[in-house]
């Protein structure tokens, strides 16, 4: 057997599909829609939410046996915010131009609803190496999503991608541009990723039919 | 054996197979098709969806001539080749070089329009493998009549498979959408590219082009003009009413969207509530903002003293609201269905364009983003009217039986 067992896979595989935390949990759409203007944030908060979500999960994982129940929302608040405090730091003093671009944002993982629920439903209930794993997962999931959106929100909207300018200068006329090529402006604005996330869950649903719900 | 007998003959060998409703779809445009109800029918009337929505196209038929004169009259005054027409039939305005330059310009976007919305309606009939369905034959039609003359063309067919695609099918086709799918189309490009659908370069026909040499072509609409405190500019009022004006192809002539809105008022296709409500509501609002002026709240250095101060009734003849309210915001499927809804959905059409009209000077036409609002909440104003209309029954039955 190697480092991971058949149920651990899934733990890591199925977030990223079927059982998508944006796509098909519909959780931590207010990000989603806030910073994925262009792609390097889109990349910096999935990554924050790696870290936050994957270590959260193992913390509350190993406290679960002591953890009294009646004031478990206000532990796991305290987790989730010392570990959003540290990326936050950590960025501020390594990267201050992305943060100040998320601002707040960052801050607001806290209240990102992917994470209370997966500390709410895995980790109170599994072991830390499982709930390493399945919060590993959850956050690639939205990751993935958060990146897929970036990437046609920068390319379409600004034409650049992590601010290079793949199609061509848009002030100089080089590239697409000089044959008439406009940014699209709609783009840009928060609900055009509403409708990118919303054609992504068109495009999965209609691969898979299992995923459609019964009136 | 006639071409119908052979078309019915064709469509019964290949019933079933995936292209099917691609055939039919022409098939039925042409010809009533052969079958018939096997029981004995209840309703007799032509006006099925397809007449109907030939008929509001024969409405828009005279704004579509006209958008085309238009568009080459507005260029050819500029320019100084025709003089300004002075009557409705005026030679100076229906030539030939008007024509030609405006047909150059505006048929390229009507068959752009038809083209691209039609391909998308037929991938979806097949995929989704029903009928393809009439509803694009107006947004087709009204689609060239509501965007400026010079947009270009691909930026129309991204809209236009947005528009059919976001507005339309993801709801499940005609009948279903939500939002006015032509005024969707106009939203997206408003949003995605501003610079081809607002300000005062792009109203008349290269306007874009000659930006900064001596003799540049003026592209400034009358709203654009107010909304700047300059005034009406050129424009007399009859100009106004005619349409000799610039501004998106098919809405600048007065009377002939009056005559297209008796058309459909006297087909019954149109509704005159809708329509009569939405003027009163500009003209309300309109006589809000006159009150303002009136009782010196605003003065001329107010960025809003413009528009605010043009008379109550003068806002009926600037910018779109007329063209709106007689083709936008009468779809019958977005519109309220209810007959005392309709009268609050249309006043707020009226009521809440002329508010955006004055208040947002960089973008001083608020009529489509007016009535897409409506059609969000035209559901709901049902519900309400649907309610009150049981409650008060409830309690007629109530004091009767007491």
């Amino acid at each position: 057997m190697g480092l991971l067992s058949k149920k651990d896979t899934r733990l890591i595989l199925d977030p990223l599909a079927d059982d998508n935390p944006i796509t098909i949990q519909v959780l931590g759409i207010c990000s989603a829609l806030a910073i994925t203007a262009q792609l390097k944030p889109s990349i910096v908060m999935a990554v924050s939410v790696i870290f936050v979500l994957g270590l959260g999960n193992v913390v509350i994982s190993l406290m679960r046996n002591i953890i009294p129940s009646k004031i478990r929302i206000i532990v796991q608040l305290i987790v989730v915010a010392t570990l959003v405090i540290i990326v936050d730091q950590v960025l501020k003093a390594f990267a201050y131009e992305l943060s100040k671009e998320l601002s707040v944002f960052i801050g607001l993982i806290i209240t990102n609803c992917i994470i209370m629920g997966r500390f709410e439903a895995f980790a109170l209930g599994n072991g830390p190496w499982k709930a390493f794993l399945d919060g590993v997962g959850n956050a690639l999931g939205y990751g993935v999503i958060l990146i897929i959106v970036g990437f046609f929100r920068e390319l379409l909207g600004s034409g650049t991608l992590f601010g290079f300018k793949v199609l061509g200068d848009s002030v100089e006329k080089t590239g697409l541009y000089a044959i008439g090529y406009e940014n699209n402006g709609f783009m840009v604005l928060p609900p055009m990723a509403l409708i990118v996330v919303g054609i992504i869950i068109w495009v999965q649903r209609s691969r898979n039919s299992a995923l459609i719900e019964e009136n | 054996m006639g071409l119908k007998q052979n078309l019915h003959t064709l469509k019964m060998k290949y019933q079933g197979t995936k292209m099917a409703p691609a055939f039919n779809a022409i098939h039925t445009f042409l010809y009533l098709p052969n079958e018939t109800t096997h029981n004995g029918t209840h309703i007799k009337a032509a006006d099925d969806l397809k007449r109907t929505m030939n008929m509001v196209i024969m409405s828009l038929a005279p704004c579509l001539l006209f958008g085309i004169f238009n568009a080459g009259y507005q260029y050819n005054v500029q320019t100084g080749d025709v003089t300004k027409a002075l009557s409705f039939f005026s030679t100076e305005f229906w030539n030939f070089s008007n024509f030609s330059i405006g047909a150059w310009k505006v048929l390229p976007l009507v068959i752009v329009s038809y083209g691209v919305g039609l391909l998308v309606e037929f991938i979806f009939a097949v995929i989704k493998g029903h009928e393809v369905e009439e509803g694009y034959l107006v947004t087709g039609m009204l689609v060239p009549l509501i965007v400026p003359v010079d947009i270009p063309l691909w930026m129309l067919s991204i809209a236009v498979i947005f528009g059919v695609v976001i507005g339309k099918e993801v709801f499940g086709g005609t009948g279903m959408n939500i939002l006015n799918p032509a005024l969707t189309i106009r939203a997206f490009l408003f949003f995605a590219y501003p610079t081809w659908m607002s300000g005062d370069k792009v109203w008349v026909t290269g306007a874009v082009d000659t930006v900064g040499q001596p003799d540049a072509i003026s592209g400034e609409t009358i709203l654009g003009s107010l909304a700047q405190n300059n005034g009406y500019g050129d424009w007399s009022m009859m100009d106004q009413f005619l349409g000799f004006i610039p501004g998106s192809v098919g809405e600048t002539s007065k009377l002939l969207i009056i005559v297209g809105a008796l058309i459909l008022i006297l087909s019954k296709i149109g509704s005159w509530r809708i329509i009569l409500s939405t003027l009163v509501g500009a003209l309300s609002m309109g006589l809000i903002f006159n009150g303002v002026v009136n009782a010196g709240w605003v003065t001329e250095s107010s960025k809003f003293f413009g528009l605010m101060s043009v008379d109550f009734w003068q806002h009926l003849f600037i910018g779109s609201i007329l063209f709106g309210a007689v083709y936008m915001a009468t779809d019958p499927v977005t519109a309220s269905q209810t007959n005392k809804g309709k009268w609050i959905y249309g006043f707020l059409i009226g009521f809440i364009s002329i508010m955006i009209r004055v208040f947002n000077p960089a973008y001083p036409e608020g009529v489509f983003l007016a009535i897409l609002l409506m059609n969000v909440f035209a559901p709901t104003i049902d519900h309400y009217v649907l309610e009150g209309n049981i409650k008060k029954r409830a309690n007629r039955l109530k004091l009767k039986t007491a």
